[in-house]
């Protein structure tokens, strides 16, 4: 792994990166010679109407997916060109994943759920008992350890979910539409949160939204459609 | 070990599903267990059989007798060390069909010599030789709850066979206790004194009912064998001597090949129940497919995904297996529920272990399908589908 770019540097450089998805015969060009460079410790919010190719560029950024051309470079570390294996270990240790619908594991207490990044490392217990006490904290759920999913409301669940993705302390934080399936209080609530670990503990943070609510707290807001980006809303 | 939490919770997902199915595993490995018990009973003699001992009986059927003074003629034929007769008695008592047990006049000394797998306490040997009426009893005969004989007890027995003269009940003193030091050897026995038989029995005097015949070499008993046939060709009484195994098979065969009818039926139930917990497995992942792509999302790799799920499908499997194969091992412990008809009755170790590798086969079959589904869901796929 390289060296962390310095502060301010560029954490993210996603470099004419085209991604084309195969429907039977048909070609469908989902982003075309794409660039973006996100500096560390940004708080971005990539924009865009369905079907632009948010969460397709979300998932190229996380390793999720791979480009069909072009490059992803994450502190430095060419993700594109990891083994499965070696992107699977990369993403456990530089990437936090928020979804919308929150996807905690519904047979789990949520200190459960926040633990399961940490089965992937090293940690004692104890240790991961620690860490997991840490993160629950952050996100102000330190009384709701022992309950399940089902017990929490929508706003809690994504508390869990962000405490999941940030108990390794990740290198960046990938949000999508995190608020997009809560009420404008809880969202509000989540924006917050999410404002705090970017400016208090400097994660750095892109988030895919419709919201331009939401959009408002984030530092940079970019726009995609069709396949690109720009830095003006879409008429 | 980490991860055992979260396998053991999603097998706990869908409960009465989870339930339903360990039941289904549980009653095929406790059917295996007690038709394992039972093959062992009907066939413990072909693995007890001395590899130097034949068996000689009438040619034309073990219920035909043989003169007792085939015996000494026996011994001259070269090969042969030494010989012992026994006789069918079907010894009853207090006249109670179910009061039934293997019971057989033999003389001690060389019915001693010639089963060395049974151990007589010297001095419980030496009453017996002196008591013309005295019997020595097998242990678990011993320990028959409708018996609960010991040494000391008189007993008194009828034959429908082999009446005694005047028609009084043969009456014996316990003078022994037979032990045998391995458990698949038959301890259901009542043994007792040829002489006292010979002489007090209605008719048949000087006829015995088989014999058994120990080599000097038992790679050399088929010629023995013919050996002994050949010297009482031609003869009132023609013999037929085979190896006490062979003669053990056709005992058992007598009522079927016990060995192919266990096969087809556990084939029948094993093919059924992988069937069963493989649509358990298979639809388990389905219904996590989300999941999976989260889990994989957070860093677990393709292979942790195919482990966790043959952990699941192993789990599953030996939960249910394993308690079926220790309740089967119970009963069999228990003793045998017919003491009279399957009198050597346990749950061979073999069949144990091999009844364990199977419980870790079928996890591993039935949930390598869900389990490949899993380790090749492409993360993308899964948690687009979920936004579907």
């Amino acid at each position: 792994m390289n060296e962390q770019p310095q502060k301010n540097g560029v954490l993210v450089d996603v470099d004419g990166v085209e991604k084309v998805f195969h429907r039977g015969s048909e070609d469908i060009h989902v982003l075309s010679d794409l660039h973006l460079k996100v500096p560390q410790g940004e708080f971005l919010a990539l924009m865009g109407p369905s079907g632009s190719g948010k969460s397709t560029l979300l998932n190229l950024i996380g390793g999720l997916d791979r480009p069909t051309r072009g490059s992803v470079s994450i502190a430095g570390e060419h993700v594109n060109e990891l083994s499965d294996r070696q992107l699977a270990a990369w993403r456990a240790r530089h990437i936090g994943f928020v979804f919308q619908l929150y996807n905690l594991l519904p047979v789990l207490t949520a200190e459960r759920n926040v633990e399961l990044p940490l089965l992937l490392t090293h940690l004692s217990k104890a240790e991961r008992k620690q860490h997991v006490a840490t993160a629950l904290g952050v996100v102000g759920l330190s009384h709701r350890t022992k309950h399940h999913p089902r017990q929490l409301s929508g706003g809690e669940q994504q508390r869990v979910g962000i405490a999941r993705a940030i108990v390794t302390d990740p290198t960046l934080l990938l949000c999508d539409e995190p608020t997009g399936d809560l009420d404008r209080k809880a969202g509000d609530e989540i924006l917050d949160l999410l404002q705090a670990l970017n400016r208090q503990h400097g994660k750095t943070i892109i988030m895919v939204t419709h919201d331009p609510h939401a959009s408002a707290r984030a530092g940079r807001t970019v726009y995609l459609n069709k396949g690109q980006l720009s830095d003006e809303p879409v008429k | 070990m980490k991860f055992f939490h979260l396998i053991w919770c999603n097998l706990k997902r869908r409960k009465l599903r989870t339930l339903l199915t360990l039941a289904s595993v549980f009653v095929a490995f406790l059917l295996y267990g007690l038709l394992c018990t039972v093959k062992e009973a009907f066939t413990a003699g072909v693995s007890m059989a001395g590899a130097d001992r034949l068996v000689v009986r009438h040619k034309v059927s073990l219920i035909m007798t043989l003169p007792v003074a085939y015996k000494a003629r026996m011994e001259q034929i070269p090969g042969v060390a030494a010989a012992s007769h026994f006789t069918w008695f079907n010894g009853i008592y207090k006249n109670e069909p179910k009061n039934f047990f293997g019971s057989f006049p033999v003389e001690p000394e060389h019915f001693l010599a010639m089963f060395p797998e049974y151990s007589l306490p010297e001095a419980q040997k030496q009453a017996w030789l002196k008591t013309r009426i005295g019997a020595v009893i097998g242990r678990s005969l011993s320990e028959r709850k409708e018996f609960k004989w010991k040494i000391g007890d008189r007993v008194q027995l009828r034959s429908p066979i082999w009446p005694r003269k005047g028609d009084q009940p043969w009456e014996f003193e316990i003078v022994g206790i037979l032990d045998a030091g391995k458990k698949n050897v038959d301890t259901s026995g009542f043994y007792f004194r040829y002489d006292y038989f010979d002489e007090g029995r209605a008719y048949g005097e000087g006829l015995v009912g088989w014999y058994a015949v120990r080599v000097k070499d038992p790679d050399h008993a088929p010629e023995v064998a013919k050996a002994i046939d050949a010297e009482f060709a031609n003869s009132p009484s023609e013999t037929k001597a085979e190896t006490e195994g062979a003669f053990m098979q056709g005992f058992a065969q007598q009522i079927g090949d016990i060995g192919t009818i266990l096969v087809a039926i556990l084939s029948a139930v094993f093919f059924t129940i992988l069937l069963v917990a493989g649509n358990t497995m298979a639809q388990s992942v389905r219904e996590r497919t989300e999941e999976f792509g989260v889990l994989k999302a957070i860093g677990f790799t393709n292979e942790r995904a195919l482990a966790m799920v043959l952990a699941e499908s192993c789990l599953l499997a030996s939960l249910g297996g394993l308690a079926g194969l220790g309740l089967a091992w119970l009963i069999a412990a228990g003793g045998s529920p017919v003491p009279s008809m399957l009198p050597v009755f346990y749950f061979p170790t073999k069949a144990l272990v091999i009844g364990v590798a199977l419980v870790f086969a079928l996890g591993i079959v039935a949930g390598i399908l869900p389990a490949l589904t899993a380790m090749r869901l492409r993360i993308a796929d899964a948690l687009r589908r979920q936004a579907a």
